[in-house]
């Protein structure tokens, strides 16, 4: 709806400043008009307008530009049009540069003022969207989404909103799925780097060199393939965050590399000989025990302490289980929205179903286990029966131990449910269990695990 | 009893008034009246060699009738309003006066032979357009309704002489509006 955008005309001449605003108004705009630049003013601190017609000549000690310059001060966002009746290059190029969005001489062609008005609005509705998507994409990760009533989470939640503005480096530990991302986003999003772009960066789902290049990026010629220069992620995160996820899986080599960026803010990109200063604030993440990868030699100890300044460590779900409920009802709310089922909430069998599961998954299998109820119920609320599946899975009988168990049937499925809650990731499986990979693919050829 | 009146300028082609009143009164319904209003050479902008609509409306509010619902006047004199080169035609948005220049509806304003037909065609979607912004419409995104804004000629052909379903629907619910 074009009656949605207010426009102010503002110009000494009576019959100019209405006739416009008449015919402004024919075109379905909302307008107001003012006589002085000091009224335009005063006008534009009451209300908001989208687009302002301003005279270039008025007297009075205020003409166009410094009216312009007043407005666009407290309104940077505000589109001024500047009319003038001496078409010079001067006056266009003074007013173009003050931040005049674009200016005509009057008398324009009707279809030259049209135009340039529904310019100006598209932009303005294009705009207008992206903050509500902006402002949609914040809501959901800021800290009051995180959801828990759990004493230990809220004290995190504390210290995440307190530290929110530093720059300081932030260590975020938890088993997968517990939200280490989600914590990351909030506590960007929370603080005065908001504007700025959050880039996130799985350090596990890449090779040592590639990773290199995808953080530092490179110049053109460095290895076979780089045709052109590339800016890395670090580069892409100035000014914001970057978050460095699953950072316990990094190479020696890297290692070294990023203590430097942490150190001085500076780096080379792949193949460059000039250093890249940049300002981004680092929040790393890990599913494993950094420390106890410190003690083995597998971490450098000096990155450790650089990472580890502010530390957040998540709770698995099940040592919070008073948070299941809270956050299944949650999820049932939200994926029935999207899904577009007809769910209204969770029995209490079924709720008594996942309080007794284990969740190895964490949250997220949480979240999993609900959309896949969601898609199979057949009811308007969810039941034990739409859980059953969760019987059948690893976390429901990871510690049940038969009588009679050997330590090779036992170690066989361990190994067997490592793999799958770390969906078939052979090094991540490894490191969990504690033992080299190629030892993990010994074992599981001889126990004939399938992966 | 109010009326819908159709005024006529004393240079106004009086065919082209009659058409534009005959049609404007079918479609609008109730009765139409006419109006003589002399000249409008007080508007006369020596500079620009054109008459300031602005001035044209002030007369008509002046001039209209006490029993007139609505008050459009029909002029060959060319318009223009200080920000503008020229306008078709200028009404008060859901106000008493309208008016309508047919100055630049001719085929030979732009060179080419005349075409009666074409010139009353336009005059008359023109006069229909601004009725509705008496009536309160304000320009239609519909490209093919009467109400969608014309800068040039080509886009007035490019319409149809008639209002699009919604805005015909915002004149029905308009109170003192006509039964279309």
């Amino acid at each position: 709806m074009k009656s949605h955008w207010q426009i102010l005309v503002v110009d000494d001449e009576e019959i100019m400043r209405e006739s416009l605003a008449a015919w402004l108004r024919e075109d379905g705009y909302g307008v107001d008009t003012a006589s002085s630049g000091r009224e335009a003013v005063e006008k534009a601190r009451q209300k908001d307008f989208a687009i302002y017609f301003v005279d270039l000549k008025m007297p009075g000690g205020m003409d166009g530009i410094e009216t312009m310059m007043q407005i666009r001060r407290r309104y940077p966002e505000a589109s001024i049009i500047i009319i003038t009746a001496y078409a010079t290059v001067d006056t266009a190029i003074t007013a173009m540069k003050e931040g005049a969005q674009e200016y005509i001489v009057k008398p324009c062609n009707p279809e030259e003022i049209s135009l340039l008005v529904n310019r100006i609005v598209k932009v303005k509705n294009l705009q207008r969207e992206n903050t509500i998507l902006r402002k949609k994409l914040t809501r959901q990760y800021s800290f009051h989404d995180v959801i828990s009533k759990n004493p230990r989470m809220q004290e995190i939640m504390a210290l995440a909103a307190e530290v929110a503005s530093l720059r300081s480096t932030v260590l975020i530990q938890g088993e997968s799925g517990t939200g280490k991302e989600l914590v990351a986003r909030a506590l960007h999003n929370s603080g005065d780097r908001a504007p700025k772009p959050f880039v996130a960066v799985s350090c596990a789902a890449l090779a040592e060199t590639l990773l290199e290049s995808e953080l530092f990026g490179h110049e053109k010629g460095s290895f076979t393939g780089a045709n052109q220069q590339k800016r890395g992620k670090f580069e892409m995160a100035d000014g914001g965050t970057i978050f460095l996820d699953e950072i316990g899986d990094i190479s020696p080599k890297l290692q070294v590399d990023l203590l430097r960026v942490l150190q001085d803010r500076t780096f080379y990109r792949v193949g460059g000989a000039e250093e890249v200063r940049v300002d981004v604030r680092v929040v790393a993440a890990t599913h494993v025990n950094l420390q106890q990868a410190v003690a083995d030699g597998k971490f450098r100890d000096d990155l450790f302490y650089r990472l580890n300044v502010i530390e957040i460590r998540i709770p698995p779900l099940r040592e919070r289980r008073e948070d299941i409920p809270l956050l299944a009802g949650h999820f049932v709310e939200r994926l029935a929205h999207e899904l577009g089922r007809d769910v209204a909430g969770l029995s209490e069998g079924a709720l008594r179903c996942l309080l007794d599961h284990n969740w190895p998954g964490n949250v997220r299998e949480l979240e999993n286990a609900v959309e896949r109820a969601i898609v199979t119920c057949r009811g308007h609320v969810l039941t034990e029966d739409d859980f059953a599946f969760l019987a059948q899975s690893p976390g429901a009988h990871a510690w049940s131990i038969p009588s009679g168990a050997t330590i090779q049937t036992m170690e066989k499925a361990l190994i067997a449910v490592t793999i799958e809650r770390t969906q078939g990731n052979i090094k991540e499986a490894a490191a969990v269990l504690g033992i080299d990979r190629s030892t993990l693919y010994e074992k599981i050829k001889r126990y004939e695990i399938p992966h | 009893m109010k009326y819908l009146y159709v005024g006529a300028t004393e240079e106004v082609d009086r065919e082209a008034l009659a058409a534009v009143t005959e049609r404007v009164g079918a479609q609008f319904g109730g009765a139409v009246r006419g109006l003589e209003l002399g000249s409008v050479e007080f508007a006369f902008d020596r500079d620009r060699g054109q008459y300031g609509s602005i001035a044209v409306l002030e007369m008509l509010l002046r001039r209209c009738p006490d029993d007139a619902r609505k008050l459009l006047a029909v002029t060959e004199r060319d318009l223009f309003i200080p920000v503008l080169t020229f306008v078709f035609g200028q009404a008060q948005l859901g106000g008493r006066v309208g008016v309508v220049s047919l100055a630049r509806l001719r085929q030979e304003f732009y060179g080419l032979a005349a075409n009666r037909e074409v010139f009353l065609e336009r005059a008359y979607k023109e006069a229909l357009h601004e009725t509705g912004h008496l009536f309160g419409l304000v320009h239609c995104a519909e490209r093919k309704c009467a109400m969608s804004l014309s800068t040039t000629v080509r886009q007035i052909d490019g319409k149809d002489a008639a209002f699009c379903a919604p805005c015909a629907a915002r004149l029905r619910r308009n109170s003192e509006g006509p039964k279309i």
